[in-house]
């Protein structure tokens, strides 16, 4: 590993990288005048509302595969009037969750690079995270299939998460990034989960489904074990850098 | 940096290997590298490509030349690879597309201001300041859908400031079309010319029809198919400059003087040390290209290869920043227009001329690139940076 992203270097994004150029750039700027549109007003906005207007979602949740197998086997029903919501959710939380436990395989599979980074993580503290976000998968995957619901469905919250996380991954497992910039991805992931499986608490209390909303909590208290560690983390990282 | 064609071995054929890891090396940065070095790989790409895009076509039409085809082809393909792999993966495809109008822009100035023909000169002047108003349109894409600076990339070396209108510049096909030079007599470079501003747009071409339905903004997706519009009518320009009349493997070895100048140009000006040994390398691999191709030509077309490369090479494509000769260009010709192959002032068309009949259609129902940059003006950082009224 050589060096750390925070330090002095020849950085050439800025102006001040180029007097000279920069100057003549300005040549073709008048700070008197401002430019942005009032969004709400612009041409821009008047597109994305025509193009808004006339689309379709990205996509639907499936029927039940099995609606009759999931009442036979008295484990749970889906209810309230729209139970496609609920599928939706914990269609998103399973993608989620297959994603997040990916994320913990890319951090694990540079650790030997990664744990240079003084204050990174010990590889069993993230193996435990690792450990809880697979059996959180496979715990949402079984409840879809008490449910009768098909796991392998991509609902449109799923894919939606999918897009959301493509930047967390692109972070994690570019071999140019150190260990506190990894861990703020990890961050971003663990802030958008743990409101996540609130959400879905509520959402399956409100539903009736109790027994749901039981395992479900369990997994909130670890994944709020899972924020306030990588927090801590990259706190401590951060701190001995800047003090380094 | 000259080079002479006929003393220089290169590397041969068989001895043009590579291996996954060789292919796949760490990328450039987008952040500390120059822009130029952005420039270079995508030009160099945009060149490999196009030696790949020939030899296919070529293939379809010469059975004799096929194995002789699939075998440098095949490395060219790894050499675009190579080369193509070095952009870097925090680069957007947004900011990868501002690189693309840089290519376009201070490569077709350098070549306009060394292109020894009047006429062809003209054209790459006319094609510059098309690319430069494509650079302030998606300048302001970038502003206001992803809230960056696309300064970042150009490391203020290109204005951003309008050229010909986006929205004038879609053309009636046949006012696309360009006279091309004469085989027989025009000058190298200009040959070497065509084929690299042609490879370069083509790319570009390629390049925006692949990524702009991964925008999810209609916006951004209008604007991409805009620009891709303007982009097809510069390789139908571009493509028309080179002579029909050339055989198959005259323009193959054209085409390989051109791989050659191209990358001797780079390794000229290339400052990062690491990417340099890269471009040295493929400049001799060309020449080993070059050398195989000519005893082709001499043996298949029984002609001397001195016919059609020159010994050589002119001097280098500057990469540098062409502001005063951009800024010339735009105050003196922003108002042509064409008229068939020929170039004429706005006033001369008329409303039944093709261009003003296909562009009003086309334009009927909003303009993407207008749309984008109601009002834009780059200034450092973003337009939303207010400063204090100056007294």
């Amino acid at each position: 590993m050589k060096k750390k992203s925070n330090e002095i270097g020849m950085n050439r994004t800025g102006n001040a990288s180029s007097p000279v150029d920069s100057k003549k750039m300005l040549e073709n700027v008048d700070p008197n005048v401002s430019t942005a549109p009032r969004i709400e007003k612009s041409r821009i906005s008047a597109v994305r509302t025509a193009y808004s207007e006339n689309a379709a979602p990205v996509g639907s949740v499936p029927p039940p595969a099995s609606v009759k197998g999931a009442i036979t086997t008295g484990a749970q029903m889906l209810t309230g009037k729209n139970p496609a919501v609920f599928i939706n959710k914990l269609g998103e939380r399973l993608a989620f969750e297959r994603t997040g436990t990916r994320l913990y395989q890319a951090v694990i599979s540079r650790y030997d690079v990664l744990k240079a980074t003084p204050g990174f993580p010990k590889l069993a503290d993230l193996k435990k995270i690792h450990g809880d976000e697979l059996a959180h998968f496979q715990m949402l995957w079984d409840s879809l299939v008490e449910l009768g619901a098909d796991p392998t469905v991509v609902t449109p919250g799923a894919d939606l998460a999918g897009v959301e996380s493509t930047g967390l991954l692109q972070v994690i497992t570019d071999p140019r990034t150190r260990g506190a910039e990894c861990l703020h991805s990890l961050l971003v992931a663990e802030l958008a989960d743990h409101d996540g499986w609130e959400m879905l608490i509520d959402l399956a209390r409100s539903l009736g489904h109790d027994t749901l909303a039981g395992r479900f909590e369990k997994a909130l208290q670890q994944e709020e074990m899972h924020l306030s560690s990588v927090r801590n983390w990259m706190t401590t990282i951060i701190n001995n850098e800047a003090a380094a | 940096m000259s080079l002479d064609l006929r003393k220089e071995k290169g590397i041969s054929l068989s001895d043009q290997k590579f291996d996954w890891k060789d292919l796949v090396r760490l990328p450039i940065s987008k952040l500390n590298d120059d822009a130029f070095t952005r420039v270079r790989v995508i030009l160099l790409n945009g060149i490999e490509a196009d030696a790949l895009r020939f030899k296919h076509i070529c293939g379809r039409m010469n059975k004799e030349l096929r194995p002789h085809l699939a075998k440098i082809r095949r490395v060219e393909h790894f050499q675009q690879t190579m080369v193509n792999w070095l952009l870097p993966p925090d680069q957007s495809p947004l900011e990868t597309t501002i690189g693309y109008e840089q290519v376009a822009i201070e490569v077709t100035a350098s070549v306009a201001q060394h292109e020894p023909n009047p006429y062809l000169a003209q054209v790459y002047r006319f094609g510059l300041l098309e690319d430069f108003d494509h650079m302030y349109r998606y300048s302001a894409l970038m502003d206001r859908v992803e809230g960056k600076d696309p300064n970042n990339i150009l490391q203020n070396y290109t204005d951003v400031i309008p050229g010909r209108p986006t929205a004038v510049e879609h053309r009636d096909p046949q006012d696309d079309l360009r006279d091309h030079y004469d085989r027989t007599n025009a000058h190298p470079l200009s040959k070497l010319h065509a084929v690299t501003i042609m490879s370069a747009e083509y790319q570009t071409h390629d390049y925006y029809m692949n990524i702009g339905p991964t925008f999810a903004d209609p916006v951004a997706r209008q604007l991409y198919a805009e620009i891709a519009a303007i982009e097809e009518q510069h390789v139908t320009q571009y493509e028309s400059l080179s002579d029909p009349t050339e055989s198959w493997l005259e323009k193959w070895l054209l085409h390989e003087a051109t791989e050659c100048y191209n990358y001797l140009s780079c390794a000229s000006y290339e400052s990062n040390p690491r990417i340099k040994s890269i471009w040295e390398r493929f400049l001799d691999y060309e020449i080993g290209h070059i050398r195989y191709v000519s005893e082709l030509f001499s043996k298949i077309e029984r002609r001397d290869p001195a016919e059609v490369i020159p010994d050589s090479l002119p001097e280098p494509i500057k990469f540098e920043s062409h502001r005063d000769f951009i800024r010339e260009t735009l105050k003196n010709e922003v108002d042509l227009r064409t008229s068939g192959t020929q170039f004429i002032h706005k006033d001369q068309e008329t409303p039944d001329s093709p261009s003003v009949i296909y562009r009003n259609q086309l334009n009927s129902k909003g303009i993407p690139s207008e749309i984008v940059a109601d009002g834009y003006q780059w200034r450092p950082g973003t337009e939303l940076k207010v400063y204090p009224k100056a007294a």
